[in-house]
C-alpha cells in the first residue's frame, strides 16, 4: 500500500476497498440502463408490436454457442483473480488472455450472425423487432469489446505484479457483461411468441 | 488501496511540487475537489446567465408580442419555442445539477467528512471534462442550420423524432447528444461521490454524524442513477430514430410515441427530488448555524428522504394524465402522488420545529433559507392540486402549471443556490460578501420573483394555454384582459435579472476586495469551519478525528453554544 496520493483513496471507511465499491456502483447503473431497454422490448412484445414473429429468424444455434462461449470466459476471468490472489501472476495473466479470446470469438460470432442477416435483408430499420435486435446486441457487444480492451490493459500490469486487485474490479464487470447476455439471449433467440 | 498507482504516482509529484503547479494543471486540468467545484460552478453560473438571458426574450416576446426584444431582436414562433425548450433544458441539466450537487458536492464531501480529496481525483476531473464538451455542444446546437432544437425539454415524438416535424435537422440531433454527455458526466461523479462519502470519512463520523446536506446530495445521486438508465436507453433509441431511421417511437413504422413519455417522466419526476434534496440539505444546515440549535429529528429528515425518493419512482405518470393513459391507472398515480408530499412536509415540519425557540440571526443566508421554506411551499401546495387527475384534466398545460413548477424549482435551484452561496462564499473564497448589497440582492429578487410567478396562477387559472408565441394571433386564447397581467410578469422579471448585477458585482468585488474571512464567521460545527479561509490543498494539516454529530448547539453545559465535531471531549472539562 503507497502512502503517497490524498489520503483520501487510502480510507476504508466501510471495509469494502473503494475501487470494488465504485464497480458495484457502476454496475448499479448499468443494470437500469439495460434494464430500461429490455423493459421496452418486453412491452412492445406484450402488446404485440407488428415484426415480433421474426424472432424466429435469428439462429438459436449461433445463441446457444455464443452463450456457452461467454460463460467460459466468465469461468476463465474467475481462474485469473484466483491465480491474481493466489500472487500467480503468469497464470493469471494467462486466463485473463483466455477470457479476451472468448470475447474475441463471441463478437466473431456476432459479426458472421450480423452479416447473414443484414444479407436476408434485416437491418436495423427493417422493423421494431430488428431494430431492437440490433440496439441490444450492439450496445451489448460494445461492452464485450470496452472488456477486452480493459483486460488487456489490465493483464499487463498483472504480468508486472501491478494492481492485482483490477482482476477482480475487471471479473465483476465481466460477469455483468455475462448476466446481460443471459437476458438478452432468451428474449431474442429462443421465444417465439 | 492501490488501484490507482499511476494516480498516485502522479499525485506525488503533485504533492511534493505544488507550489510550482503550472497555471494548466491548476486552474485547467486540476485534479483538486475545490477547484473542480469552482469550475462546475462558474460554468453552471454562466449557464445560468443564458438560461436567464432566454427567459428574458420570450417573455419580453408574451408582453409585447411582436415587437423587437432590445438586446435581443425579434423572436419568431421557431424561435420562441427554442428559447423556450432550452431554456428549460439549461436551468434543470446545466444550472439546477451542477451547481447544487456537482460543485457544492466537490467543495464540500471532503470537507464535511474531513478528508483531503474525492476518493478518485482523476475521474473527478474527466467528469467536469464531459460536462464542458456537453455544455459546448448544447451552445453549438443553437448555431446549426435550422437553429436550436425547439421541441419542449421533454422532447416529445414524434415531434423530435423526425427532422420533417421539428424542422431543426441537426439542432435536435446536437441537444440530445449534449443531455446524454451531460447524464454520463453525472454518472461518473455520482460514483465517485457516493464512494467517497461511504469510504473517506474521517475516523470517528459515523453514519449518523454526517452532516445532512452531505446525506442529501448522496441520496440525490442515488435517485439519479437508478432513474436515468431507462432515459440512456430511450436517448439511444430515439437518437437511432433521428439518425438513422428506426421507429422506436414512430407510430409510422410501428413504435410507440407513449414510450418515451414513460421514460422521459421515469426519469423526469425523480430529477425533481435530485436537486429538490441538496437544497433541502444546505436549508437544514443553514437553519441550524442560525437558529443556534441541534437540528430536530436528524433520523426523521433522513428517512423522510428515503421515503421521499423511494416513492418517486412510482409518481411519474401524473405528468401523463391527458396523454392517453387509463384512468384506472391515473387513479393510481394520483394516490402516490399525494402521498409524496406527506414526507416532504414532514421535512418542512422539522425545519420549523429546529427554528421554534432558537436565537434567530437573520444573516442573508438564512433569510434565503427562510424563503426557500416559504416558496417551496406554494410550490408543493400547488403540486397537490396538479396530482389530482380530476383538476389535472383542467389545467394541464396551462400556466397554472408553468407557476406551479417555478415555485418549486426558482426556489429550488436559484434561492438554494444563493442560500448556499452567501454561506460557504467564506470558505471558498477566503473574504466576506457585502451584507447590505447582499440583503439588497435578496430583497430584489424575492420580491419580484413573486410578482413574476404569483400572476402566472391567475392567468393559468383563467385558461391561458402554454407554448404560444403570440396571443394576438389566436383571437379566442387572446383575451385582452390578461394581456396587463402578461406585462405585470414580465416587467416583474426584468427587474429581477437587474438585481442579479448587484449579486455579480458584490460577488466579483467581494472575491478580490472584501473584507478577510475568518476561520469560523457563522460560528458552526462541521469540519470545514476548523480550516483557514479558503482551505489550502489537503485541506486539513492535521487529519481531525470525528467525536460527535453535526449540529450540537447550544449544548447544556458547555461553554460555548456550539461545539464543534472535531473537539476532544476532555477540552472542555
Amino acid at each position: 500500500m503507497s502512502t503517497h496520493g490524498p489520503i483520501a483513496t487510502h480510507r476504508t471507511a466501510t471495509g469494502i476497498p473503494t475501487g470494488r465499491l465504485a464497480v458495484w456502483w457502476l454496475m448499479a447503473s448499468e443494470i437500469f440502463i439495460f434494464g430500461g431497454l429490455i423493459m421496452c422490448f418486453l412491452l412492445f412484445k406484450f402488446n404485440n408490436a407488428p415484426g415480433f414473429e421474426d424472432a424466429s429468424m435469428t439462429s438459436t444455434t449461433a445463441g446457444a454457442f455464443n452463450t456457452f462461449v461467454l460463460l467460459t470466459s466468465s469461468l476463465t476471468i474467475v481462474l485469473a483473480h484466483a491465480a491474481a490472489e493466489r500472487g500467480d501472476t503468469a497464470a493469471s495473466f494467462r486466463y485473463i488472455w483466455f477470457t479476451i479470446g472468448g470475447g474475441l470469438v463471441f463478437i466473431l460470432v456476432k459479426t458472421y450472425e450480423y452479416s447473414t442477416k443484414i444479407l436476408h435483408g434485416h437491418t436495423l430499420t427493417d422493423n421494431i423487432f430488428w431494430s431492437f435486435y440490433y440496439t441490444a446486441t450492439g450496445l451489448h457487444a460494445l461492452h464485450v469489446f470496452g472488456g477486452m480492451v480493459i483486460m488487456a490493459i489490465i493483464s499487463f500490469d498483472v504480468r508486472k505484479n501491478y494492481n492485482l486487485q483490477r482482476v477482480e474490479l475487471i471479473g465483476i464487470y465481466w460477469h455483468f457483461v455475462d448476466i446481460v447476455w443471459i437476458f438478452l439471449f432468451p428474449i431474442l433467440y429462443i421465444a417465439n411468441f | 488501496m492501490g488501484q490507482q498507482s499511476e494516480s498516485i504516482v502522479h499525485e506525488a509529484e503533485v504533492h511534493e511540487a505544488h507550489h510550482e503547479q503550472s497555471f494548466l494543471m491548476k486552474y485547467i486540468f486540476p485534479l483538486d475537489h475545490k477547484m473542480i467545484g469552482f469550475q462546475y460552478m462558474f460554468t453552471g453560473l454562466f449557464m445560468a446567465a443564458i438560461g436567464g438571458y432566454f427567459a428574458y426574450a420570450f417573455r419580453m416576446q408574451l408582453a409585447f408580442p411582436g415587437a423587437e426584444v432590445p438586446l435581443y431582436g425579434f423572436v419568431d414562433p421557431a424561435n420562441y419555442n427554442m428559447l423556450v425548450t432550452n431554456h428549460g433544458t439549461i436551468m434543470i441539466f446545466w444550472v439546477a445539477m451542477p451547481v447544487l450537487i456537482a460543485a457544492f458536492g466537490n467543495w464540500m464531501i471532503p470537507l464535511m467528512i474531513g478528508c483531503d480529496d474525492m476518493v478518485f481525483p482523476r475521474l473527478n476531473r474527466l467528469s467536469y471534462q464531459v460536462f464542458l464538451v456537453s455544455a459546448l455542444v448544447l451552445i453549438l446546437s443553437f448555431f446549426v442550420e435550422g437553429g436550436g432544437f425547439g421541441g419542449a425539454w421533454t422532447s416529445y415524438p414524434p415531434l423530435s423524432a423526425a427532422a420533417e416535424y421539428n424542422l431543426t435537422n441537426w439542432g435536435a440531433s446536437l441537444w440530445l447528444l449534449a443531455v446524454a454527455l451531460e447524464i454520463v458526466a453525472f454518472l461518473l461523479g455520482g460514483i465517485n461521490f457516493i464512494t467517497t462519502t461511504m469510504n473517506a470519512r474521517a475516523p470517528g463520523m459515523g453514519m449518523m454524524d454526517i452532516p445532512i446536506v452531505i446525506w442529501m446530495i448522496n441520496i440525490a445521486v442515488i435517485l439519479f442513477m437508478s432513474s436515468v438508465g431507462p432515459l440512456v436507453a430511450g436517448a439511444v433509441m430515439l437518437f437511432f430514430d433521428q439518425r438513422l431511421g428506426t421507429s422506436f417511437f414512430m407510430p409510422s413504422g410501428g413504435g410507440d410515441p407513449l414510450l418515451w413519455q414513460h421514460l422521459f417522466w421515469f426519469f423526469g419526476h425523480p430529477e425533481v427530488y435530485v436537486v429538490l434534496l441538496p437544497t433541502m440539505g444546505i436549508v437544514a444546515d443553514i437553519i441550524t448555524v442560525f437558529s443556534r440549535k441541534k437540528l430536530f429529528g436528524y433520523r426523521t429528515i433522513l428517512y423522510t428522504a428515503f421515503g421521499t425518493g423511494g416513492l418517486s419512482f412510482i409518481v411519474w405518470a401524473h405528468h401523463q394524465f391527458i396523454a392517453g393513459i387509463d384512468p384506472r391507472m391515473a387513479n393510481v398515480f394520483v394516490i402516490t402522488t399525494i402521498l409524496i408530499s406527506i414526507p416532504i412536509a414532514e421535512m418542512v415540519f422539522s425545519y420549523i420545529a429546529t427554528l421554534y425557540g432558537g436565537s434567530i440571526e437573520f444573516s442573508t443566508p438564512m433569510l434565503w433559507a427562510l424563503s426557500f421554506l416559504v416558496s417551496f411551499l406554494i410550490g408543493g401546495v400547488t403540486g397537490i392540486y396538479l396530482g389530482s387527475s380530476a383538476m389535472d384534466i383542467y389545467f394541464h398545460d396551462s400556466y397554472f402549471v408553468v407557476a406551479h413548477f417555478h415555485y418549486t424549482f426558482f426556489p429550488i435551484t436559484i434561492i438554494g443556490m444563493f442560500a448556499a452561496i452567501t454561506f460557504w462564499f467564506p470558505k471558498m473564497f477566503g473574504r466576506m460578501l457585502d451584507e447590505t448589497l447582499n440583503k439588497i440582492h435578496f430583497w430584489g429578487t424575492i420580491i419580484p420573483f413573486n410578482g413574476l410567478f404569483l400572476p402566472l396562477f391567475l392567468v393559468g387559472m383563467a385558461g391561458q394555454h402554454r407554448r404560444i408565441a403570440d396571443y394576438t394571433q389566436y383571437p379566442d386564447l387572446a383575451s385582452p384582459d390578461l394581456q396587463g397581467i402578461r406585462i405585470f410578469a414580465t416587467v416583474s422579471m426584468v427587474i429581477m435579472l437587474l438585481f442579479q448585477f448587484v449579486f455579480i458585482y458584490n460577488f466579483f468585488n467581494s472575491i478580490f476586495k472584501g473584507k478577510k474571512a475568518p476561520m469560523n464567521p457563522w460560528r458552526a460545527t462541521t469540519l470545514e469551519w476548523t480550516i483557514p479561509s479558503p482551505p489550502p490543498h489537503g485541506n486539513f494539516a492535521e487529519m481531525p478525528t470525528v467525536y460527535r454529530g453535526p449540529y450540537e448547539y447550544s449544548v447544556p453545559g458547555h461553554d460555548e453554544d456550539y461545539w464543534p465535531q472535531h473537539i476532544p471531549p476532555k477540552s472542555n472539562v
